[in-house]
C-alpha cells in the first residue's frame, strides 16, 4: 500500500510531505505509547498515534519509521510539522478514532509490524 | 569495559537539563548525525539512537541535570550518562520492565511505562547502571563494531 491509499481509506488530511504520497507503507504501528515505538515498532512502518509533541517524530526518525498518522483530528504544532519536514516523515491526520483508523487500514489489507509478541509477552 | 579508555576517536559530550521536555530528542538526533557522517550502518545507528533516546528522556523526567557523552573507537561505540538528581533507590527494581516511578506529565508525553531502561539493554551489547540515592546516576552502554550486523538483539 502507499501512504495515498493511506490518506483516501481514512479521508486524511496531509499536514506535511505531500509530494512523499508515493511512499510504500509495508506495515504499520499504533501506539499510545512512546517507549513502545522505540522498543517494538519496525523500520519503515507507518505510526499511528494521538500524540502530535516533536518527541513523536524523534522517536519516529531513530527508529526509521516512514510517516505519521494523526488519529482523532490531532493536528500538531508548527514545531512538530517543521521538524518532521527537515526529517522528511510525512505527516497526516484524520478524523477517526484509533480503533476505526487501524481497523479500515488492516481491512484493506496493511499489516501490523510489531517485532515478534505472543500473548503480550517479548516472544524471545 | 576496561578497554573502553583507549583509542578513543571522537568524545563529545552534550548537557541536558531536567524538566527539559520541549528539546527531549534533540541529543540523540544530534548523535544520529554523527553518526550518520562518520558513515555508520543504519542498523548500528537504530540501535544506539534508541537507546540514548530513552536515555536522554531518563536525565529530563528524573534527574536536575545531566551530561550525554558519544564515544567512538575504532571496536565499539559507547555512551555514557550522568545525572545529578533523586538517584535509583533499587537499580534492579529499576531494571524490571513495568516499573516505573513516573508522574503525569511524563506519562502524558508518552514515556515513563517502566519501558526505558529494558529497552535500553535490549539494544546495548553491555550495559551498566549504578546509582547513588538523592545524588544521581551513571549510565553506560556499549554497541561493538564488529557484532552489529550478526547480532541484532531483537530481529
Amino acid at each position: 500500500m502507499i501512504l495515498k491509499e493511506v490518506k483516501d481509506i481514512l479521508n486524511a488530511e496531509v499536514v506535511s510531505g505531500d509530494h512523499d504520497l508515493e511512499k510504500e507503507i509495508k506495515c504499520a504501528f499504533a501506539a499510545e505509547l512512546l517507549s513502545d515505538v522505540l522498543a517494538l515498532a519496525q523500520e519503515g512502518a507507518l505510526l499511528i498515534t494521538g500524540f502530535t509533541h516533536s518527541q513523536v517524530v524523534y522517536a519516529a526518525d531513530l527508529a526509521n519509521l516512514c510517516a505519521i498518522l494523526f488519529i482523532k483530528g490531532k493536528r500538531p504544532s508548527e514545531e512538530t510539522k517543521q521538524l518532521a519536514i527537515q526529517k522528511k516523515i510525512p505527516l497526516l491526520t484524520t478524523s477517526f478514532m484509533m480503533f476505526e483508523a487501524c481497523g479500515l487500514l488492516y481491512e484493506y489489507g496493511l499489516k501490523t509490524c510489531a517485532l515478534e509478541l505472543w500473548n503480550g509477552k517479548d516472544g524471545k | 569495559m576496561e578497554r573502553t579508555e583507549n583509542n578513543i576517536l571522537l568524545h563529545q559530550m552534550f548537557r541536558i537539563e531536567g524538566g527539559d521536555f520541549k528539546n527531549a530528542g534533540s541529543i540523540s538526533d544530534r548523535i544520529k548525525k554523527i553518526l550518520k557522517e562518520a558513515g555508520f550502518s543504519n542498523t548500528l545507528i537504530r540501535r544506539i539512537c534508541i537507546a540514548a533516546f530513552e536515555a536522554e528522556m531518563n536525565v529530563i523526567c528524573y534527574a536536575s541535570k545531566g551530561t550525554l557523552s558519544l564515544l567512538i573507537a575504532p571496536s565499539f561505540l559507547k555512551v555514557v550518562v550522568e545525572d545529578e538528581g533523586k538517584g535509583i533507590p533499587d537499580v534492579n527494581l529499576a531494571m524490571s520492565e513495568g516499573y516505573s516511578t513516573a508522574d503525569e506529565k511524563i506519562r502524558e508525553m508518552g514515556f515513563g511505562a517502566g519501558m526505558g531502561l529494558p529497552n535500553i539493554k535490549k539494544n546495548a551489547d553491555e550495559m551498566i547502571l549504578t546509582s547513588k540515592y538523592r545524588q544521581g546516576t551513571h549510565l553506560e552502554f556499549i554497541i561493538y563494531l564488529n557484532r552489529q550486523e550478526t547480532q541484532l538483539p531483537f530481529e
